[in-house]
């Protein structure tokens, strides 16, 4: 593989994360529970994929196929996507969605801190602009897991049940595929388990215990649930290619 | 020294309007980062306030838009992501008309922090001008701006977020 294939697989990897939980952020518009969290998580979302834009333009110049961002968001399937299956899980009750969004931005949050010092000019102004949006994710997903943490006896055990739950697809962003080597950062883990550790003291939940970790996002081996995302993320470009409005 | 070209052109991009708000103009804002006369090509580069803001689209519309009616021809309008915008790019009168408009501007790095934070009477009221103000959240009606309230005149606002 050469340094140009695997950099756009990261870039690939990286837009494909934004993008499959951008969608899934979305989902909630209309349905949040109060509407200033509706508009909280569909502005997340906004970011979100705003920010797989730009990856998707990075790995089209590295491509050099004359492909624009919209052919790697529409145009390929399930086995092409390298995002990590965390992004991919359903959204649940507003536990699940914020145990995730923690989780995830808690990690999105130190690789950006790491990319934004990155030797290659284009990752690191993408990080750079990113890390800006995401201080303010890490922090509104934080703040909510401490609210129902350490809220009513119900909304504690939701918020246990959501962190427990999610816990064991956490791990595969510390397990680097090929493609990452050399490029992302692979000293992340540690720091991540400790501020998701002091988050969790200020909950007062229960840090779920290191054990076995669900992989295979990075390389194309995805739950049953992205399939039903592409769907319909994917049918109106396949149904009606081109269509503008 | 500004070009001719460029000095007209800058006359030019002040009246392209912020779609979503529009008493101020895309260069108040700071999204027009260069305008360089190039042998008389005009080359612009303008910059997203946040990745997936949806006005991106229309302000780079707009502003070729303008580029041709004023015929500035030829031009080349680029989009750049570094250095990545900030609220510290919003002119003076852009933070003026926003306060006019509303919106409350974005406020220092430190006490921004202290008002997202939940830290009461950071930010001032534009209607009142009351510091008795209030956050509801930290997402408000566009990706750059945050929900308050005045528990003065009871007045719900936008304020614009600090970006640094
Ligand atoms: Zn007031």
């Amino acid at each position: 593989m050469s340094d140009s294939k695997n950099l756009m697989d990261v870039a690939l990897h990286l837009g494909d994360n934004a993008l499959i939980l951008g969608h899934r952020l979305s989902e909630w518009c209309g349905h949040g529970p109060v509407l200033e969290q509706d508009i909280a998580m569909t502005n997340i979302a906004l970011d979100l994929i705003g920010q797989a834009k730009m990856y998707f333009d990075l790995a089209a110049e590295l491509e050099g196929a004359g492909n624009d961002h919209d052919h790697f968001a529409y145009k390929r399937d399930v086995l092409d996507f390298k995002n990590l299956l965390i992004t991919e899980t359903p959204n649940g009750d507003y536990a699940d969605t914020i145990a995730r969004q923690f989780y995830f931005d808690q990690w999105h949050y130190l690789l950006l801190q790491e990319l934004a010092n990155h030797e290659n000019e284009r990752l690191r102004e993408i990080a750079q602009k990113s890390l800006k949006e995401v201080t303010y994710h890490q922090r509104w997903s934080s703040e909510w897991v401490v609210r129902l943490g350490d809220g009513t006896n119900e909304s504690k055990e939701k918020m246990q049940h959501a962190i427990d739950d999610i816990w064991y697809y956490t791990g595969e962003a510390f397990m680097p595929a090929d493609f990452e080597k050399g490029i992302l950062p692979d000293n992340l883990k540690e720091q991540w388990m400790s501020n998701v550790k002091a988050v969790l003291d200020e909950a007062t939940l229960t840090m779920p215990s290191d054990e076995w970790m669900q992989e295979g996002g990075k390389t194309g081996s995805h739950t049953e649930h992205l399939g039903y995302i592409l769907a319909e993320m994917q049918f109106l470009p396949r149904a009606y290619p081109d269509a503008t409005w | 020294m500004l070009t001719a070209l460029e000095q007209n052109a800058w006359e030019v991009l002040n009246l392209v309007e912020d779609p979503e708000i529009p008493v101020i103009s895309v260069v108040e804002l700071g999204i027009v980062r260069s305008v360089i006369d190039d042998n008389g090509t005009l080359k612009v580069n303008i910059t997203p306030t946040y990745s997936g803001c949806p006005a991106t689209q229309v302000i780079e519309d707009s502003v070729i838009e303008a580029l041709n009616k004023a015929q500035l021809l030829p031009f080349e309008v680029k989009t750049v992501l570094s250095p990545s915008w900030s609220t510290d790019m919003i002119s003076e009168s852009g933070r003026q008309k926003l306060k006019e408009y509303g919106i409350a501007p974005p406020a220092d790095h430190s006490v921004d922090k202290m008002a997202l934070m939940g830290e009461e009477r950071q930010i001032k009221c534009p209607n009142c001008g009351s510091m008795d103000t209030q956050m509801v959240s930290q997402f408000g009606s566009t990706p750059c701006k945050a929900h308050f309230k005045c528990k003065d005149c009871l007045e719900p606002f936008d304020y614009f977020k600090c970006l640094k």
